[in-house]
């Protein structure tokens, strides 16, 4: 396998496109709405039409706005089928063909939720089949794999990441650069990569997006960065509650292996690399790279104090270099783009783009990805099309880790300096955005409830600390707690942001740090109604 | 073999550079609290008691698993850090039901020498009275559950030193037990010695050796007439 090969698979691949390409979403979210019955009732229409000569049915991965599924998109004319359903398909089919209008709600992309959006991590999702590697070759895909072996030395591409400023999207921000020199500097017999999929935050849904929609992009950031810092084997840690993402992977994997894409002696060079799945047991904990390592290592998934970093010692002692799915997913486009296109997009200090998953009281819920630095305003009431009949009175960043931001704050803009200082973090994406009728202490006891059912149970300001801030909010909720209980509730989420062991009690006080700062009339009024209560009785 | 220079509280001292905080800290005389350490065995850095400030670093740092460094400058006694300890302490014993009257550890405990040590006279938190199994099918040993602080000392005890790891965890968060092999009773676990280590590693009453709790001691009166009977009659029968 060499250039040519991959050109010539390109040139094969979309060569064999038929004139008209009827793309379906057949990611997760459309397929829970009986998005496969629609494709089925698609192809099944095209063959009673005898067009299929002239028309194909693609299954496709995530178009993004999940709220309007399943969608189906037109190619070339461009029209956009929004909540289609099976009957409809025959008129679809029909119209093709001069039939008169299709009987389906039609949508548009030219609204603010697509025309704003900046598709980096996902500028193939929705448009190649995830379930076929020619379809990623012909969008571009190994190329740049191609370009760092044969064309770079391993110092070279850590240098390309180091100056694009890319920095990991799993939520800490910590510079991709630097942590893969620090990998490369060591020296070992053998070292490994790990892809963190354990994407765990209520309302977020970015990376398994990504893994159904372009599983192989991932697989090529990763093959980069094993080039890059010198290691042989490769992990995707996935969770189990994502059998889609799995069951595409795995067949990515394969098509991969069997084009000589992993293995040995890729792309004709010394350089050789296998990578395989391991699949998470439902432990949100096991997202924080040492649990997760210990978790790979087949032992209980409990974080240990770090340093050691992963980077000197992860698997089996081993340098590890440990990235998630989306921070992999930029690697390709980098190499190929080059680090000064990159750099060019975002903020000084956050450089690229951010995909979030919008959630919660927002008419356009689905995935987007926009430039660092974009408000926030903009991401919730433009292109989300703000709160449906009302107005937004917070929007949650970083899930249990992170904070609610309140309206008052909607233009700030999304980079990781700023999330922080307005007490929350950027996170791995998740935004839920909240409306009047939603109540802030008990969006924090949601919140609080979800850390405590997740402490793995090995220190004990985060064990029994999330349960006593957890009983605290239930009384506040109740109405049976006094001022004192607020000086403990206080007191309490500062003693475990600092003592806890890993991330996971070191932010989980945050959703009610952010409530007090914030919302401190409404945990008062529970206060004060309690008290009423008691009065009257 | 290098040597670094540090401060602890003020006091000047030397150190290995392999060595702890901890270590350092206990060489000089000076006492930091910890729970979950037991020397002999893995540091796990879960109890969070021996937290230390460092000059220059942001977060507290725990001094069971922090190296000494040159010019270090620790602190082991602020304000906030007694605080902290004191509240980890009493969440401690909110979290189970620990009844020092009625056990079998009361005054050697070292739970309960923590307490006295931060000056902890009551808890500001709510009891969360769960319910705790007590395991007493082992023939020598028993577990008492609730006054279990799931320090982790008899897991790497028995694994690290007596090489059976019978014990280790099951469940997670405040579900979180101490199990005997694949969560089997103790007394039916097939990899228990009986060698006992657990029960000295465990620093309250929560593992501890049967027929010496309260209302379970029972004299064996049948040995004296066994052997008066063995002496007298030449009969060899209990």
């Amino acid at each position: 396998m060499d250039l040519n090969d991959l050109l010539e698979i390109a040139e094969k691949e979309n060569a064999s496109a038929k004139p008209i390409r009827l793309r379906c979403c057949t990611a997760a979210g459309c397929l829970s709405q009986q998005g496969d019955a629609v494709k089925n009732a698609l192809q099944q229409a095209v063959a009673d039409a005898d067009m299929s000569d002239r028309v194909e049915i693609v299954g496709v991965g995530c178009m993004g706005l999940c709220s309007a599924g399943p969608l189906v998109k037109i190619d070339p004319d461009g029209a956009l089928f929004e909540q289609v359903q099976p009957e409809q398909c025959a008129s679809i089919i029909a119209s093709l063909n001069g039939g008169g209008p299709a009987e389906a709600s039609v949508g548009s992309d030219d609204i603010p939720f697509f025309s704003k959006q900046h598709p980096i991590v996902l500028e193939n999702s929705g448009r190649i089949n995830p379930e076929r590697i020619e379809s990623y070759i012909a969008a571009g895909g190994y190329q740049a794999l191609f370009h760092s072996l044969r064309e770079m030395a391993p110092t070279d591409v850590v240098e390309e990441i180091s100056k694009s400023g890319l920095r990991g999207r799993g939520g800490a921000g910590f510079p991709t650069g630097l942590k893969w020199a620090t990998v490369a500097k060591m020296k070992a017999e053998r070292k490994y990569i790990v892809c963190n999929a354990d994407e765990g935050d209520p309302g977020a849904f970015m990376d398994r997006s990504v893994l159904e929609s372009d599983p192989h992009r991932v697989l090529e950031g990763m093959a980069i960065a094993a080039y890059a810092v010198g290691a042989t084997q490769g992990f995707v840690y996935v969770r189990g509650e994502y059998p889609l993402a799995i069951s595409r992977l795995k067949t990515a994997i394969q098509q991969a292996r069997r084009m000589g894409l992993l293995g040995t002696q890729i792309f004709e060079s010394p350089f050789d690399f296998r990578v395989d799945l391991r699949i998470g047991a439902g432990a949100f904990v096991c997202g924080e790279e040492t649990a997760l390592l210990r978790s790979i290592e087949g032992q209980r998934g409990t974080p240990r104090p770090r340093p050691p970093f992963p980077a000197q010692s992860g698997l089996w002692g081993y340098p590890t270099l440990i990235n998630n799915v989306e921070t992999f997913a930029n690697i390709a486009p980098i190499v190929s783009k080059g680090s000064e296109w990159f750099s060019a997009i975002g903020t000084e200090k956050s450089k690229g783009t951010k995909v979030f998953a919008l959630a919660g009281k927002i008419t356009n819920t689905g995935l987007i990805e926009v430039p660092m630095g974009t408000p926030l305003r903009t991401i919730v009431e433009e292109m989300g099309g703000g709160v449906p009949n009302g107005q937004v009175k917070a929007v949650q960043t970083g899930g249990p880790s992170g904070g609610c931001i309140p309206a008052a704050h909607l233009d700030t803009p999304v980079d990781y300096e700023s999330l922080a200082k307005l007490g929350s973090i950027m996170g791995s994406g998740g935004m839920i955005v909240m409306d009047q009728s939603d109540n802030m202490v008990g969006v924090a006891k949601f919140f609080m409830e979800f850390c405590m059912d997740e402490s793995c149970g090995k220190c004990v300001p985060c064990r029994a600390g999330t349960a006593q801030i957890h009983k605290i909010l239930t009384k506040v909720t109740d109405g049976r707690a006094t001022s004192a209980d607020l000086e403990n509730l206080r007191s309490l989420c500062e003693m475990v942001k600092s003592a806890s062991l890993c991330g996971l009690g070191q932010s989980a006080p945050n959703p009610v740090l952010s409530t007090l700062r914030y919302y401190p009339d409404e945990y008062q009024a529970c206060i004060d109604g309690g008290a009423a209560a008691e009065a009257s009785a | 073999m290098a040597v670094k220079t540090l401060t602890i509280d003020g006091k000047a001292i030397s150190a290995r550079e392999e060595q702890t905080i901890l270590q350092a800290a206990r060489e000089n005389g000076i006492t930091i609290p910890t729970l979950c350490q037991l020397n002999g065995t893995s540091n796990i850095g879960a109890c969070r008691l021996c937290l230390v400030e460092v000059a220059g670093v942001p977060k507290l740092l725990p001094a069971c698993v922090t190296l000494v460094g040159e010019g270090m400058q620790v602190s082991t006694d602020s304000e906030k850090i007694h605080e902290y300890r004191k509240m980890i302490v009493e969440l401690l014993f909110a979290e189970r039901n620990h009844v020092c009257a009625a056990c079998v550890e009361n005054g050697h405990c070292e739970l309960q020498d923590l307490a006295i040590s931060v000056g902890m006279d009551h808890s500001r938190y709510d009891y969360m009275n769960p319910k705790c199994a007590v395991d007493i099918t082992h023939k020598r040993y028993g577990i008492d559950h609730n006054r279990c602080v799931l320090c982790g000392r008899c897991v790497r005890v028995c694994d690290e030193i007596e090489g059976a790891h019978t014990w280790d965890f099951q469940g997670r968060g405040a579900n979180t037990r101490t199990i005997s092999d694949m969560f089997v009773p103790w007394g039916q676990a097939v990899s228990c010695t009986s060698c006992g280590k657990c029960v000295q590693a465990c620093p309250t009453g929560a593992i501890f050796r049967r027929g010496s709790t309260v209302a379970e001691m029972q004299k064996d009166r049948t040995r004296l007439d066994f052997i008066v009977t063995a002496r007298e009659k030449k009969q060899w029968i209990a």
